[in-house]
């Protein structure tokens, strides 16, 4: 099984989460992370969706996705092809005498402390999932109090913008 | 090519209502007056339902309506497949409207038959008031919520001014695309707010653009494909009903030539006595159905889905054949077999594309040859028919019972069945020759469809002879709404093959655990429980019968078999049930065991048909 980024473009209506998210686990896939926000049109939702299928099944899912009334567009983002990005807040152990080689890992992975106590540090970082993860394994040793992680956000790289023609079709019915 | 007039081209269910035309002047009504409103402009004649708290606004303004009737039913399901009898017969949408809470959720079980089936259906609910939403008020269920999996969509409305826009997509929803139950649940409060109404209004669906219009080159490389091919099958669904594209399908199969089998939800697409149809195909079909498509060298799959009845074990179905698969909904191509032509369309105008592709090829001098395809299937044909043996016991014989009442019908009687043998038996021994003449629940196999389909059906084709062929399980399920057909003058007749017991499960106990015949006895208790009510009936389907305003015969001795089918026929002011008493052991034939593949048909107990493997393969 590969994983898989979807950028599904949505109506901004109530329910439409519970829609989606209910129609993955019904077909039996599992979401390895979501993410929604509202996009430039205040109108259209985005939500970032990444699985982990095979090719087939994730046709049917989207099939199935492009099903739902409120879905206006769905576009696989092929990592080649795109930024994706999640955001962690970390909060890690930290003493006098480990606060400052914890700093150091903070500089090495381009993140951020954005809070400091006597005894932990928290730290901001995005970036792909594979960075961060590394970034996470050379904090363990030091003890990991607190971890929030959020979805994968993605966008294609450039000057196409995938909201476009939904926009247009959002236009044509006003 | 000679085409008929019906045959050409598209249709369109329902006019999409569209912002930019002659709106009417504003009204001002009641949320309520605005619904019923709005249900009158999209052409709803019949409602199926039960008032209550929450929708007791919108019944005060529907008693006013000259032109909605409605029909007040005894339960909300029995409203339901009302409903979806209704469109199944009329193909229009069918209505069903229910309060809050339980009358919402009484309405899941026809929700679910509906979506299963891809049946046009809106179903109305009252919600409790929109401040109350989500604090278990009393009769508050989230109806949305429950139904979300089983809908094409669902609405809550939020604001009065919204209703007829909600109604207008409702409906365009629900009879559009591949149709299906679309749920409009509505709080109290939004009925009882004063509001504006006018007609059409403005529809906003971008992300709903069903394809109907088949793609050039797929047609022509099916086309192609059938031309080719020495075994071809068309393997028709419910979508042709839906399409109604039965006068197409019947020119590109006498075009082609090729046999047809039709899938027990397009019974009726293709004249079960036309010399091409070779009968339905899956668990329960035709052995010539089953083998041809295990046989076939190419599937031409038109409005059908490859449901599991249908292939038995997947990877075993069909080994042999390229697919052309035809679907309007592109997550049915390729979702359990993949096709090596997808086409997504609209069935009729597939239809119609295709005959003038293969005409076309046949114009280049490729015909398709399939004289030995049709040696072979005319051999099995004759071979192994649909066929019963009598009982012994001289007493009735189901089959019997079922395939007389489809010889003595009038013609165009619409039939209505529930589920279990008497289905298969009803799929079987009954002619359908003309569409919407078979009526029955096939994707989710609900006991109880019958009798109020049937009463559905029969609302919406007052001038027709509607028969439910009903099983003693079934029957006891909802024959309730009989009292609702006495007192609306809806005379539907119902045959209860009564073999006291539910004896499709009873059939698997037979033949697959050992004749222990774990609860599925009907008309008697368990025997160390009340060992005197053995060989009872109870209930007594006549006196019950009569207690609901029918007239209500008993048929026991096959001698009678034709005089009382007669005298049903014959009673036209009120509803009538007739209580067949049949033989208990009777089983279906032919059948594949679930699981098992569809080269292991048994075209009777023990009985292995020969295809002669050994010349084909």
């Amino acid at each position: 099984m590969s994983k898989h980024t979807l950028s599904v473009l949505v109506e901004n209506t109530p329910g439409i989460l519970a829609r989606i998210a209910a129609l993955f686990s019904r077909r039996g896939f599992n979401i390895d992370s979501l993410a929604v926000g509202v996009t430039e049109h205040a109108d259209i939702s985005r939500i970032t969706i990444v699985v982990s299928v095979d090719e087939f099944p994730l046709e049917q899912v989207t099939k199935q996705l492009n099903k739902l009334v409120n879905v206006l567009k769905i576009v696989e983002l092929e990592p080649g092809q795109a930024v994706q990005r999640e955001l962690v807040l970390v909060k890690v152990r930290s003493d006098n005498e480990t606060r400052s080689q914890i700093v150091e890992i903070v500089q090495l992975f381009r993140a951020k402390t954005v809070d400091v106590s006597p005894e932990a540090v928290t730290i901001e970082a995005t970036g792909s999932s594979d960075k961060l993860t590394a970034m996470l394994r050379m904090l363990e040793p030091y003890g990991i109090k607190e971890l929030v992680q959020s979805g994968t956000i993605a966008i294609g790289r450039g000057a196409r913008s995938i909201t476009d023609r939904s926009l247009r079709a959002l236009d044509r019915s006003a | 090519m000679p085409m008929t007039e019906q045959a050409t081209g598209a249709h369109h269910p329902q006019p999409r209502p569209r912002s930019g035309g002659q709106q009417s002047a504003p009204e001002s009504v009641t949320g309520a007056k605005s619904l019923i409103r709005s249900l009158e402009e999209v052409g709803v004649d019949t409602v199926f339902g039960i008032p209550g708290g929450t929708i007791l606004p919108a019944y005060d303004p529907m008693m006013d309506s000259s032109r909605v009737r409605h029909v007040l039913v005894r339960h909300e399901q029995g409203a339901g497949h009302a409903a979806t009898g209704y469109a199944q017969a009329t193909g229009k949408v069918g209505v069903c409207m229910a309060t809050s809470g339980p009358g919402a959720t009484n309405l899941v079980t026809p929700i679910a038959d509906a979506n299963m089936d891809s049946v046009p259906l809106v179903a109305i609910t009252g919600q409790v008031v929109s401040k109350a939403i989500g604090t278990d008020a009393f009769q508050e269920a989230d109806i949305v919520g429950i139904t979300m999996p089983i809908t094409k969509h669902s609405f809550l409305v939020t604001r009065a001014e919204d209703i007829p826009k909600t109604i207008a997509e409702a409906f365009h929803i629900a009879s559009t695309g591949r149709p299906g139950p679309v749920l409009v649940d509505i709080p109290k409060d939004i009925l009882q707010t004063r509001t504006t109404f006018s007609w059409p209004p403005a529809t906003d669906l971008p992300g709903y653009r069903p394809v109907t219009k088949p793609h050039a080159k797929q047609i022509r490389e099916a086309a192609k494909l059938i031309s080719a091919a020495k075994r071809p099958v068309l393997y028709v669904g419910g979508g042709v009903l839906k399409a109604q594209a039965t006068a197409e399908l019947r020119i590109l199969a006498e075009l082609t030539g090729a046999p047809v089998t039709t899938t027990l939800m397009a019974l009726g697409a293709f004249p079960d006595s036309h010399p091409l149809h070779v009968g339905m195909p899956g668990m329960h079909g035709a052995v010539t159905a089953v083998t041809a498509l295990q046989k076939a060298d190419l599937i031409v799959a038109l409005g059908a889905r490859f449901d599991d009845r249908v292939t038995g074990k997947l990877d075993s179905f069909a080994p042999y054949a390229k697919i052309v698969h035809a679907d309007i909904d592109p997550a049915e191509i390729g979702k359990n077999r993949a096709a090596d032509v997808p086409i997504v369309g609209d069935a009729r105008e597939v239809i119609a594309d295709l005959v003038q592709a293969v005409q076309k090829e046949h114009d280049e001098g490729n015909k398709g040859d399939y004289t030995a395809w049709w040696k072979d299937l005319s051999r099995w044909r004759d071979t192994y028919p649909l066929g019963y043996d009598q009982p012994e016991d001289g007493s009735l014989s189901p089959q019997q019972v079922i395939e007389r009442i489809g010889q003595l019908a009038p013609e165009g009687t619409i039939f209505a069945a529930g589920v279990g043998q008497h289905q298969m038996w009803a799929a079987h021994f009954v002619q359908y020759e003309k569409p919407a003449t078979w009526l029955n629940s096939g994707g989710a196999g609900t006991m109880g469809y019958a009798v109020p389909a049937a009463m559905g059906a029969k609302a919406g084709m007052p001038g027709s002879a509607v028969w439910a062929i009903d099983g003693d399980g079934c029957f006891q399920m909802t024959n309730q709404e009989l009292t609702t057909c006495a007192l609306n003058n809806i005379p539907i007749k119902v045959a209860v093959i009564n073999n006291g017991a539910l004896g499709m499960v009873r059939q698997w106990q037979t033949l697959f655990y050992n004749q222990r015949y774990s609860n599925t006895v009907l008309h008697s208790g368990p025997e160390d429980v009340n060992p005197d009510a053995r060989g009872t009936r109870v209930p007594d389907f006549v006196k019950l019968s009569e207690a609901m305003g029918c007239y209500a015969i008993r048929c026991e001795d096959p001698a009678d078999l034709d005089k009382v089918i007669e005298e049903a026929n014959s009673i036209n002011d009120r509803p009538v049930v007739v209580d067949f008493i049949v033989h208990e052991d009777a089983m279906v034939w032919p059948m594949v065991a679930a699981g098992t593949s569809n080269d292991e048909i048994m075209a009777a107990r023990d009985v292995r048909p020969d295809f002669g493997d050994n010349e084909d393969d």
